[in-house]
């Protein structure tokens, strides 16, 4: 699939956000990792926000009638993109009024304890979307998964966890060590569970084959002779993308380092050290899990293969 | 309403006959010149007259190779949007353009309301939407809806423009739920099949496959084996008419055979 | 169920008009209905009602619109400012276009008139540019036939009368069996994929004979992947098997045909191998009921088909037909020796031979319609003989091609399947004799100053005495048509005339007019040459050796850049035309129909028609016929005027419809003022359906023999002979013996001797023979792609998106066997230059052979298309690669590329060695062009384009050493 980076910028930022808000919400639920008032809510809030609305006016770059995007929210019923993009937008007032409640220490417990699960409730919501966008595509071996779309919400919650904890360093002396362990988990819970997806995906038998897509497997193998036209039209240009094998592989391994090992050694060693380094240990994390997770999104898109290219030439997808 | 209907009244999809088709684009131009001017106007292409012309094309024709030897064979196949009973391209479809007519099948884009995400040309297995990039909208067969309704045309002329201009007859269309129907029977006749019916979108498209190659002397290998003759032995002369060459026995049957 | 979708318009009309014309996408002449909306062009589509396409429409006549619009357009006449080739052009008026014109052609008129070669290409307007070359008083006229198929016409027209597509064509509703030559597309486009359907239909087989296994030969039943240039040797085993099954149609050999005339023996004399002829001059056979030798063709006779007999002036005869098995039994043609030649094993060829066999005899097909035949002799019944053939270039494209044509015709007429039920059949108005009457006109004497030819510039020679040559053997033909070189050259050799003018062989001309045809591309082989001969100059003079060149197309094509003075012709929507019954109509077996084109929209540009343009010059140059008596022009109103007014012979004008003053006369009649509105009324066609007695067996039925000459069609109602054994090239043969006033020189004498054989042989294609075939192992063809005509598909936004660039096709074993991989590069190397090419592997295509489509590959600069367009930059030409001399004979003499009978260009002799690109070389073709200035599309931004000078081929550094 062709890499667009309207689409990945969109996924990797607004999923961030809506990590950071998970995280923002259950320090409201459970601990505060981060203090109350003014500043520190418009930071954390604000960053929250800044991302995921990045990422969303990103995303209507990649329409054809960025004009027409508010009706993509109609078909919540049948569709995991319109879904995404009401549960996007229900999520701005709950998350907002957390962050007011937040802001204003106001609204007591109890309310604050509903606004917290409802926000968590509605971004985790929205990554599963996001994930099931993807996963809901049979077309795609590489996104038809179940692994999919909890992988967005790890990778929501690991790359979040990671600016949660950069905000926090920032916002107080003393980040909770708890707040550090649990993004290190979700680093960690996302490493294992790309592994997999990588495992998965690389000894997934391909099943569809030009035999199959032409329906002529009864008279031999299938090869394509001359394509339809003799340059690359929409679909191929779309769903025709393909990254060579080597050229993958490394970018996995920068990956694995940037989105996953580093941001990890970090955040160990931030729990290990004094203020001053430990902020800068989460900056570099931050920067670190940026370049990874853009990483991992262009991945995602580069290595995913379209059964269409059975009818250009690919034998089996 | 993008939920695909649960039921359509009638299934109009096309047969393609792979066994006659000779891929001579007829229908990929015919569709083109079209749809270029109706209900999928404007159909647009780009760097035309440059290093890299391509454009929305909404039927294309692939040529294959398939097996090998003297039973390899070459098949043209067309290939456009399926029609499909149950295909992910409608329900992925965030704003409800993409949709599936109750009435007969027709999947349809509303090219007023699609934003033009692409998200249903991900979801289709078959390659059958094109974007539009300078319409911003995603385009794709309409079964000629609006011509085959179309009351200003002849009735006979109400089919699509792809199966009224192929030269060869390989394309039929008509009500595949009918099972009475002649597209029906021509598919039950010579197996038509689904493309990638694994993937279960149901395609309503059918295509025939190339028949088994007819060997006219199969039936009648019996007929004529007995004149199949010996090979004709060098050692003859070039234009003798000698009793026992090859010509005078030829003329000898010739003088019997005029001669009666 | 109440329909919940939403409301869309499903009635929109397309169109606020519609009008019938012709589509001029090809030559094949389908009807169409053009939908015009608020002004311009909506849609194009077949009409339902039209004979030739009945409704259908193929990619290129859907694509038409494009082609109406193309920015390539010409725009106003041009008359050549900068150096020949740069394309530099200033506009001018139609006035100041047709004063140059006539000047030009005026004084050569004056002077010698010869010296005006008028040549034109994919044209159908024939019979006009025909009749203004006669009337200007130039031999030198012809289509492009001469390097498209005459082989195939030609073999035809002098064997029975016939050839395929506006000849004839199976009886596609009744042939239970098909073979297929050596066609990829062919004119008869649409009509053949029809045929196609409808045998797939019918469950009917279809054999394929072509090294490439695409399109049509795709869907064969079987693909026999036939080396090239050795069909005939194929033929021939064929015939060789059936004649030694025993299984050939004596009956109708001996009703139909030449098989029972006498041929004298009389070696060492120029009576030998002559037909014996009574006093009359009719052709002797012997009487097995009399027992004597007497005159053929009288009813109830039983004449003999072999033997020898005694003549009474005592010389010995025997019957054609026992001359020809003769040949054909012979170990030559037998299917081993065949399969050596062919690479198709002897066991199919025995198996296609008893197939034909079986199909033919039995599965004979009666049909209850009675007719009565030229004896006298009334049929009860109709009787087929259900096996059909077509052909085409695969076939006539070699230097052998005459030959194989002849042996092809001479199967079908073994197997009895000419004009009858389920085989091949005639369209009216053929058939004609076996050739038709007339003769080339142009002889030398006959050629004078403002004095019109005695007669049209072509025709059918039947002995040296037809040839246009001098009293030195020497051609009087720019083309050397009708020379010694190629005597039978029944359409010209269109393809010579810019190499012959440049040089002066045999004499120079003063202005070269053409029409219609890429001479300075894809038309022409060894482009490079051919560029060269263009811009040759004088080096005394300094002037061009072809003075003055004045050109007609409707694009910017690779020609345009090459012509001083350019009137720009119309789009086919744009104006009149006439499909007409003097030259090739759209009939079909069962019925006569001619048709027309009419302007269905304006033009937006200084452009004319270029019929009316002629009949303009025609009058301005006073021309007899051209002009009234007072001297004013007879067809003011143009080409339409002239298509309802000219009259050829009294009453018989170009269309054969509506004729006479109450439009009721078919044929024959007074011209009708409102033949045009009745043809538009009927859908821009006519169509006159025969009776039934008159629709088999044309050729000897007494009914449409009748009938066809009431009409014009032929000149006599006698039957048409076979002509199995075909006596005029013997009498060729005979002058390469030493007989008979005109002979030809003495280095010629071998060749026409050989190749003058009265019945058809096969020998090797002449380069194949020629070069060694260690250096240049392969085949190198074309096809022509069905979506793209010629070179003009390029500038349609359309098509080009299915095709924008060529590759080569080869064999995915001998790709292995080179080391070429799927989309590498390579080599086509041929014994004058080398291309370079991006390959194509695959599995259907002969392993000898490669192959490419036809005409992709673009001159930059041409066409609307940007410079860097992959037409020219990764499409290329075979043509580069085609000589159009053969090499040196003795005395240093140089042979056209062509058959050594008629003259028709030997594309498909090509052959070459592929070597694998180097990995360092640059992914683009090679040779490649500099640009052309493009005169008219300057509304496209090209930026950079520069104009230059005469085309030179662009040497990149790494090349020029292996070049
Ligand atoms: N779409 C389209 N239609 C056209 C044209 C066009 O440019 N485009 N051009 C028109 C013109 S001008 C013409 S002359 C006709 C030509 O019509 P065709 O004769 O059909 O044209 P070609 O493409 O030359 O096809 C020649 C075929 O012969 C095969 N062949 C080559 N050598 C041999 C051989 O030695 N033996 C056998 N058996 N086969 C051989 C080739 O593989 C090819 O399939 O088409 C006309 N129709
Ligand atoms: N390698 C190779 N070369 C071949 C062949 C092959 O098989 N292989 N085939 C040969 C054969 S059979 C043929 S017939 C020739 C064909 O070659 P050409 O006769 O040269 O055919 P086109 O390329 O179609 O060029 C005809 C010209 O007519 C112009 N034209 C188009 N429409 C109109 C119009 O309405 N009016 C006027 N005035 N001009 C118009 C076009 O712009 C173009 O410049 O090519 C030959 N060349
Ligand atoms: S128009 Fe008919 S024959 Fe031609 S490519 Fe399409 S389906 Fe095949
Ligand atoms: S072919 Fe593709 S676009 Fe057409 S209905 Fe099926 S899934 Fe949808
Ligand atoms: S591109 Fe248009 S039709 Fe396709 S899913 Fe998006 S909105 Fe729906
Ligand atoms: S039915 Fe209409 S829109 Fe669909 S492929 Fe045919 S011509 Fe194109
Ligand atoms: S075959 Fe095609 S291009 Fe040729 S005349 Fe017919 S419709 Fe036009
Ligand atoms: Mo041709």
């Amino acid at each position: 699939m062709h890499p667009a980076y309207s689409v990945i910028l969109f996924t990797t930022a607004s999923g961030a956000g809506y990590g950071l808000l998970v995280w923002l919400a259950a320090s409201a639920l459970i601990v505060r990792f981060i203090p109350p008032g003014t500043m520190p809510a418009l930071l954390a809030f604000g960053m929250a926000f800044t991302l995921i609305t990045a990422g969303l006016i990103s995303s209507t770059l990649h329409l054809g009638r960025p004009e027409r995007a508010w009706r993509a929210m109609s078909q919540w019923r049948t569709s995991w993109l319109s879904r995404e993009g009401v549960l996007a937008i229900i999520t701005y007032p709950v998350a907002g009024l957390l962050g007011l409640a937040w802001m204003f220490e106001i609204g007591g417990p109890i309310l604050t304890g509903l606004l917290a699960l409802a926000t968590i409730a509605s971004a985790v919501a929205t990554l599963w979307c996001t994930g099931m966008i993807y996963a809901s595509l049979p077309t795609i071996r590489a996104w038809h998964m179940p692994l999919v779309a909890p992988l967005y919400i790890v990778l929501g919650l690991a790359t979040g966890g990671v600016l949660h904890n950069l905000i926090g360093r920032l916002l107080q002396e003393r980040m909770p060590p708890s707040a550090t362990g649990l993004a290190l988990a979700a680093i960690v819970v996302a490493y294992f569970m790309k592994s997999n997806y990588w495992e998965t995906i690389d000894s997934a038998a391909r099943t569809y084959t030009a035999e199959s897509a032409t329906g002529l497997g009864a008279y031999g193998k299938v090869r394509s002779l001359d394509p339809p036209h003799s340059r690359a039209n929409f679909v191929m240009r779309e769903m025709g993308y393909e990254v060579g094998r080597k050229h993958a592989l490394k970018l996995r391994q920068l990956v694995m380092l940037a989105l996953f090992a580093i941001p990890a050694a970090c955040l160990v060693l931030s729990l290990l050290t004094g203020p001053g380094l430990s902020l800068i240990l989460a900056l570099i994390a931050v920067v670190s899990t940026a370049v990874g997770v853009v990483t991992e999104r262009w991945l995602f898109f580069a290595e995913a293969e379209h059964v269409v290219v059975l009818y250009y030439g690919k034998d089996v997808a | 309403m993008t939920a695909r209907p649960q039921i359509t009244r009638k299934k109009l999809g096309l047969v393609i006959d792979l066994d006659t088709c000779v891929g001579c684009q007829a229908c990929a131009t015919s569709c083109k010149e079209w749809n270029a001017g109706g209900y999928s106007a404007p159909l647009s292409d780009h760097d035309v007259y440059g290093a890299d012309p391509h454009g929305a094309w909404l039927n294309r024709v692939h040529n294959y190779e398939v097996g090998e030897g003297e039973a390899g064979r070459t098949v043209h196949f067309p290939r456009s949007c399926l029609h499909c009973e149950t295909p992910a391209c409608v329900t992925v479809c965030p704003t409800g353009a993409s949709y599936k007519r109750a009435e007969d099948g027709i999947v349809l884009v509303d090219p007023d309301t699609c934003i033009g995400c692409k998200l249903c040309s991900w979801a289709c297995a078959y390659g059958a939407r094109e974007y539009d990039y300078s319409h911003g909208v995603m385009k794709k067969c309409t079964l000629c809806v609006d011509r085959i309704y179309n009351e200003t045309f002849e009735p006979e002329d109400r089919v699509p423009a792809c199966v009224k201009a192929c030269p060869t007859g390989a394309r039929h269309f008509g009500d595949l739920g009918d099972p009475e129907s002649d597209v029906s029977k021509l598919v039950a006749q010579r197996e038509g099949f689904d493309l990638l019916p694994e993937m279960g979108f149901k395609p309503t498209n059918k295509y025939l496959p190339p028949r088994a190659k007819r060997d006219a002397t199969a039936a009648k290998r019996d007929a004529t084996a007995a004149a199949i003759s010996k090979p004709v032995v060098a050692s003859i002369k070039p234009t003798s008419t000698e009793a026992g060459s090859v010509s005078a026995k030829f003329f000898a049957w010739a003088d019997r055979v005029l001669s009666d | 169920m109440k329909s919940d979708d939403r409301p869309i318009a499903l009635s929109t009309p397309a169109a606020d008009e519609i009008k019938t014309t012709t589509c001029y996408m090809c030559a094949c002449r389908c009807g169409i209905k053009v939908y015009l909306k608020d002004g311009t062009v909506r849609y194009i589509e077949g009409n339902k009602a039209h004979p030739v396409n009945k409704g259908v429409l193929c990619g290129k006549g859907s694509a038409g619109i494009q082609q109406h619009y193309s920015p390539a357009r010409l725009k106003s006449p041009l008359l050549r400012v900068g150096e020949r080739g740069s394309g530099e052009f200033k506009e001018i008026s139609w006035d100041e276009a047709l004063t140059l014109a006539t000047g030009w052609l005026g004084e050569v008129r004056n002077t010698d008139p010869k010296k005006l070669a008028f040549f034109t290409g994919r044209d159908q307007s024939q019979a006009l540019t025909g009749w203004f070359a006669q009337q200007f008083g130039t031999p030198n006229f012809a289509a492009h036939g001469g390097f498209c198929s005459v082989n195939m016409a030609a073999a035809g027209l002098y064997t029975f009368g016939g050839s395929f597509w506006e000849f004839g064509e199976p009886d596609w509703d009744r042939t239970k069996y098909f073979m297929l030559f050596g066609v990829a597309e062919d004119h008869a486009s649409n009509p053949m994929k029809m045929a196609l359907g409808k045998l797939k239909a019918r469950g009917v087989k279809i054999v394929s004979i072509n090294p490439v296994r695409t399109g049509y030969n795709a869907i064969a039943d079987e693909w026999v992947g036939i080396r090239p240039g050795t069909d005939g040797m194929l033929v021939a085993a064929i015939i060789h098997e059936l004649l030694a099954t025993e299984q050939v149609d004596l009956d109708y050999l001996g009703r139909y045909t030449n098989a029972a005339w006498l041929v004298t023996d009389d070696a060492g004399n120029a009576q030998d191998g002559m037909f014996a002829r009574d006093e009359y001059g009719k052709p002797m056979a012997y009487d097995k009921v009399t027992g004597l030798v007497t005159s053929a063709g009288s009813a109830g006779q039983s004449l003999a088909l072999s033997g020898e007999f005694k003549l009474d002036d005592g010389r010995t005869a025997r019957p054609s037909f026992q001359l020809l098995v003769e040949r054909l039994l012979s170990p030559e043609y037998s299917p081993e020796k065949a399969e050596q030649i062919t690479g198709v094993s002897a066991q199919t060829i025995r198996r296609l031979a008893a197939e034909l066999a079986h199909t033919a005899f039995q599965e004979q097909i009666e049909l209850d319609i009675p007719w009565t035949d030229t004896f006298g002799q009334h049929h009860e019944k109709t009787i087929g003989r259900p096996v059909s053939m077509h052909a085409m270039r695969g076939i006539s494209a070699h230097s052998n091609g005459f030959h194989t044509c002849r042996m092809l015709h001479v199967l079908q007429i073994l197997l009895g399947s000419i004009d009858c039920p389920g085989g091949f059949r005639y369209k009216p108005p053929f058939p004609k004799t076996a050739p038709p009457p007339n003769r080339p006109a142009g002889k030398s004497g006959t050629v004078k100053p403002n004095t019109p030819l005695p007669g049209p510039p072509l025709g059918f020679p039947m002995s040296p005495a037809d040839l246009l040559v001098d009293s030195q053997g020497n051609p009087e033909r720019i083309d050397k048509a009708y020379s010694w070189d190629a005597p039978i050259a029944a359409h010209g050799l269109m393809h010579m005339v810019i190499t012959n003018a440049a040089a002066h062989d045999p004499y120079g001309i003063d202005v070269l007019f053409m029409y219609m045809a890429n001479m300075s591309w894809n038309s022409s082989m060894n482009v490079v040459s051919v560029l060269d001969s263009l811009t040759a100059k004088d080096p005394a003079t300094g002037a061009y050796k072809i003075p003055k060149i004045i050109y007609s197309d409707s694009y910017a094509s690779e020609m345009v850049g090459y012509a001083d003075l350019i009137l720009p012709d119309t789009t086919y929507l744009e104006r009149w035309d006439c499909i007409s019954m003097l030259d090739r109509p759209i009939s079909d077996p069962d019925a006569a129909a001619d048709s027309i084109r009419q302007p269905v929209v304006e033009p937006d540009r200084d452009v004319r028609g270029f019929q009316s343009v002629l009949l303009d010059i025609g009058a301005r140059l006073n021309l007899p016929g051209f002009v009234n008596d007072a001297g004013a022009p007879k067809y003011p109103g143009g080409y339409a005027d002239y298509i309802v007014n000219h009259e050829r012979t009294p009453g018989v004008g170009p269309l054969a419809g509506f004729r006479g003053a109450d439009g009721k006369s078919y044929g024959k009649g007074a011209p009708n003022p409102d033949q045009l509105k009745r043809y538009i009324e009927n859908g821009c066609f006519h169509i006159h359906h025969l009776e039934s007695d008159q629709r088999f067996y044309k050729h000897a039925n007494k009914s449409y023999l009748e009938w066809a000459k009431s009409v014009g069609f032929t000149g006599s109602a006698d039957p048409i002979v076979f002509q199995l054994y075909l006596e005029p090239m013997q009498s060729f043969r005979a002058a390469a013996r030493g007989h008979g006033a005109i002979q030809p020189p003495d280095g010629h004498r071998k060749r026409v001797e050989t190749y003058f054989d009265p019945l058809p042989f096969w020998y090797p294609p002449f380069e194949e023979a020629a070069l060694d075939g260690d250096t240049f192992p392969m085949h190198a063809i074309t096809q022509r792609p069905m979506h793209m005509y010629h070179s003009w598909g390029s500038q349609n936004a359309w098509l080009r998106q299915i095709t924008a660039d060529n590759r080569l096709y080869i064999h995915r074993d001998r790709a292995k066997k080179l080391g070429i991989a799927d989309d590498g590069w390579v080599w086509i190397i041929s014994n004058i230059g080398r291309v370079r090419a991006q390959v194509r592997l695959m599995d259907g295509v002969n392993p000898d052979t490669v192959w490419t489509w036809n005409a992709i590959g673009k001159r930059s600069g041409t066409w609307g298309l940007s410079k860097d367009a992959p037409e020219s930059t990764t499409g290329f030409l075979l043509n580069h690669l085609i000589n159009e001399l053969l090499p040196e004979q003795g005395g240093g003499y140089r042979f056209s590329n062509s058959d050594p009978i008629t003259g028709q260009a030997a594309w498909y002799d090509l052959r070459v060695r592929i070597e694998k690109a180097r990995g360092d070389e640059a992914h683009e073709c090679f040779p490649r062009f500099e640009p052309i200035a493009c005169p008219v599309t300057t509304a496209i931004p090209r930026p950079g384009m520069v104009a230059t000078g005469s085309a030179k081929v662009v040497l990149h550094s790494v090349e020029k050493s292996s070049l």
